[in-house]
């Protein structure tokens, strides 16, 4: 309904948690164009930044066209509604999001979909680190909803997260699923180490190349498919891990057995 | 210099008996007086307002190592409170640990004046005047923890008061501080080893010295320097269910210190220290034992420690307190031994309507401060930022003077509290005089400040004047407006100067901090010896430790005769 295009490359970060379809509702383009958001740390109006217009169409309710890497907070806290971006997208996208949709064709920045609750974020492109992870030093994590990414994924990823699904078509970095609760990560390549450090519950599936398993990891058996959610289940064999000791040891690590010949030896434990 | 007359504001000031009268406060080069030039001063019209001095805190944690730590190990404490420049206030962040100048905004538009940082490790003397000096619009001061230091133990192990005393003097000096500060006697000095002290009779590791000897001996201590402030007492098992029995074994070993009618002690945060029942899974409150025992006898204050149902971050030296802390809720924790001084430990922790513990615990405070029936002995506070920020004080106010907030609360609550509860039994609303003596007056005669809490004529001119109007309505029912009332002060005047107006801070004025100077006849000789142990033990050498005079940027030393 509403596309908004940046009038230029923007230099500075830009704070802008009102590019939202809960705040757009019943706005007509006049209005929309005088809601403030900051560039740097000068309060600018949203029709400074953006050429705003209306077109017919009934979805999605937001479409973004160019490259808005460096605006931040879009689509945060929104409840219903569609945002569509047509190029990269900026930090915090979708942070604590309740429900609706985001697709972004592009790349996006750190913390998208961080600590969300419901709703859908489709990013046909890589993600930066703090995947669906909370603020730092917050333990409320995702605790709901879906997040695909079809490309690779930076460090930190799901952490602390407490339910919800993250399907990550490329690789990840370090650290994925620390301290996880609940929910299921699936990683269709390679994954960094420490992995599932500190995880009390919850699933981590990789099905591509994992090079080491944390000490603090033991087998338990082998299976051969697993699970992903009502519709998916992914095709193993996996070595299933039970971990994080250092805590409960009540989360499951999945790795591919086929992909992970040197996993081999802790065959002889089982 | 400003002379300022604060016109037909009801008065409340019990230090001198004033009770809602209406009256005109004079105020001359930043102190209270007879009488000013009507026509040169500046005239605030309190016509329906209630006056009262400053605010005064007797134990928030505000400044030092501890409070820097846990602001470090909390970034989601901050980002989700962040506060912006104005052209008179600078910017800050922080919900319970809030940089140094929001602590000093907050509170001051609260109302308050005066309030005083209960625990500094004397390692740690220079840090925490180094914040001191920071917190504007506030006076302030700082209580050494004196209780685990090797020095004092050795002295105490010999029987050698005199010696104490003296060196606890230098200490005064040394760390700038204002009070004998005692937390969990021997406990801190066992948890070096990784051990605790279990109750006031068992032996500290390493000196056969037992936790009642330290108390006693430091309020004999306390007693021969004159101080104006008792010990400063945390007592032993802290935060453990049944510990109160511990709490009344302490209070009746201090009875024998006591000789006249003045306090001895000072047990902090009482709410803590009240725990029935033998586990967690029958925690109950002991309020009812504990304020039994107060009310018989008047040789010691206490402050109440209240809980807030609100996400905060505990802080405190008793390091296996906070261990026990870290096993139950399995958050992030930090814990340090500061050397031969003291240990610390920080630990975020929520407190929830819905966990019968927590409430069990907001309740035990309303308890005490409702079931002690004087309030010269029991002041308000929440431990600030143990029990919750002090930026919710005006919630106690609410549920200390109207029984209908408190039974708005624990309709809320846990089941189980609700059942265990003595409030829906107590129908006790304090008075805005007697709020005047928790929130001020009481904490200002315990603290023996002589210019403080009181608007008599000569005290410093401390004032806060709050929008209620005692004589249209009934605060027990209309507490939401006095809730409002008391965290937007009308007017907040710190030493003569308007510092806040209708909520909004209007000037930029920094506080003094006071230390005292306790002058003995005969000085702690600093001698090879002493620089030694130092070599030995302290990473820092002797003449780096002592906070020099120019380290605190207003000072203000309070002299003080020793009997010795």
């Amino acid at each position: 309904m509403i596309v908004l295009t940046p009038l230029k490359k923007f230099q500075f970060p830009v704070y802008a948690e009102c590019i939202n379809p809960d705040v757009f509702q019943g706005k007509d383009t006049a209005e929309i164009a005088e809601l403030s958001v900051y560039e740097g740390n000068k309060q600018k109006k949203l029709s400074d930044l953006f050429k705003i217009e209306e077109d017919g169409a009934e979805t999605p309710t937001i479409t973004i066209n160019g490259d808005v890497g460096e605006v931040r907070r879009i689509g945060m806290g929104m409840k219903n509604g569609e945002i569509l971006i047509n190029g990269n997208a900026g930090m915090h996208l979708g942070e604590k999001m309740k429900g609706g949709k985001i697709t972004v064709n592009g790349d996006v920045g750190g913390w998208a979909g961080g600590a969300m609750k419901n709703g859908l974020i489709e990013i046909h492109g890589n993600a930066g680190d703090y995947l669906a992870s909370p603020y730092r030093g917050n333990s409320d994590g995702m605790r709901g909803g879906k997040i695909i990414v079809d490309g690779n994924v930076g460090s930190d990823s799901g952490c602390y997260m407490h339910g919800g699904l993250i399907k990550i078509k490329g690789s990840t970095g370090q650290f994925l699923g620390f301290h996880m609760y609940d929910g299921v990560i699936k990683v269709e390549k390679n994954a960094a180490t420490r992995i599932g450090a500190n995880m009390t519950g919850g699933k981590i599936v990789v099905s591509g190349l994992l090079e080491e398993v944390m000490p603090t990891f033991t087998i338990d058996n082998v299976k051969p498919k697993v699970k992903i959610d009502d519709t998916e289940t992914a095709a193993g064999p996996f070595y299933v891990f039970l971990g994080d000791l250092a805590e409960k040891g009540t989360g499951k690590l999945f790795v591919s057995k086929a992909n992970n010949p040197h996993l081999s030896t802790y065959e002889k434990f089982l | 210099m400003t002379e300022v007359i604060i016109k037909n504001g009801f008065v409340f000031d019990p230090r001198n008996g004033i009770n809602g009268e209406k009256m005109d406060i004079h105020i001359k080069n930043g102190k209270i007086v007879e009488s000013v030039n009507e026509h040169k001063a500046k005239k605030i019209d309190a016509t329906g307002l209630t006056v009262m001095p400053g605010g005064v805190d007797i134990h928030t944690h505000i400044a030092g190592g501890e409070v820097n730590t846990g602001r470090i190990v909390r970034p989601e404490d901050h980002v989700k409170d962040t506060v912006s420049k104005t052209n008179i206030t600078r910017s800050g962040t922080g919900y319970s640990i809030p940089t140094t100048f929001v602590t000093g905004y907050r509170y001051s538009r609260m109302g308050y004046t005066t309030v005083m940082n209960p625990s500094m490790a004397p390692l740690e003397a220079k840090h925490t005047h180094e914040e001191l000096n920071d917190i504007p619009l506030l006076d302030k001061a700082t209580y050494p923890l004196i209780g685990d230091w090797w020095f004092v133990l050795e002295y105490l192990q010999k029987g050698d008061l005199e010696a104490c005393a003296r060196h606890v003097a230098w200490m005064m000096d040394t760390t700038k501080g204002y009070a004998i500060k005692i937390v969990n006697p021997g406990g801190l000095e066992s948890w070096g080893f990784g051990k605790n002290v279990h109750s006031i009779d068992d032996e500290v590791p390493n000196f056969s010295i037992t936790p009642r000897e330290i108390i006693c001996g430091l309020a004999k201590v306390n007693k021969m320097l004159n101080l104006p402030h008792t010990i400063h007492l945390h007592t032993n098992n802290l935060g453990l269910p049944g510990n109160y029995v511990t709490t009344l074994e302490t209070m009746k070993a201090l009875e024998s210190v006591a000789t006249d009618d003045k306090p001895v002690g000072h047990i902090t945060h009482l709410q803590f220290s009240s725990f029935g029942g033998d586990g967690w899974g029958n925690m109950r409150s002991a309020a009812e034992d504990i304020s039994k025992y107060i009310n018989n006898h008047s040789h010691m204050t206490f402050d109440m420690g209240q809980v807030i149902f609100t996400d905060t971050t505990t802080m405190t030296a008793d390091g296996p307190f906070e261990y026990t802390l870290y096993r139950l809720s399995g958050h992030k924790w930090v814990n340090s031994d500061v050397e031969t001084e003291t240990s610390g430990g920080i630990i975020p922790f929520h407190y929830k309507r819905n966990n019968a513990v927590n409430a069990i615990q907001w309740s035990i405070g309303l308890e005490l401060a409702m079931m002690i029936t004087d309030p010269w002995k029991i002041f308000m506070t929440t431990d600030h930022p143990n029990g919750g920020p002090f930026s919710a004080y005006p919630k106690i106010v609410a549920w200390l003077i109207s029984n209908k907030a408190r039974m708005a609360t624990l309709k809320r609550c846990h089941k189980k509290a609700q059942k265990k509860s003595l409030l829906p039994t107590i129908d006790r609303e304090l008075s805005l005089y007697e709020l005047a003596i928790v929130t001020r007056a009481g904490q200002a005669k315990a603290l023996g400040l002589k210019n403080k809490g009181h608007l008599g004529v000569g005290a410093d001119a401390d004032i806060a004047i709050y929008n209620v109007n005692p004589e249209t309505i009934d605060i027990a029912k209309k507490y939401k407006t006095v809730r409002r009332a008391f965290g937007h002060a009308a007017y907040t005047i710190k030493d003569g100067k308007i510092v806040v107006k209708d909520g909004e801070i209007v000037q930029h004025v920094d506080g003094r901090t006071m230390w005292l100077d306790v002058q003995t006849a005969e000085h702690v000789k600093v001698d090879e010896e002493m620089r030694k142990r130092f070599k030995q033990y302290w990473t820092v050498e002797y003449d780096n430790y002592p906070v020099f005079d120019h380290y605190v940027k207003v000072p203000d030393p309070i002299t003080v005769k020793a009997c010795i």
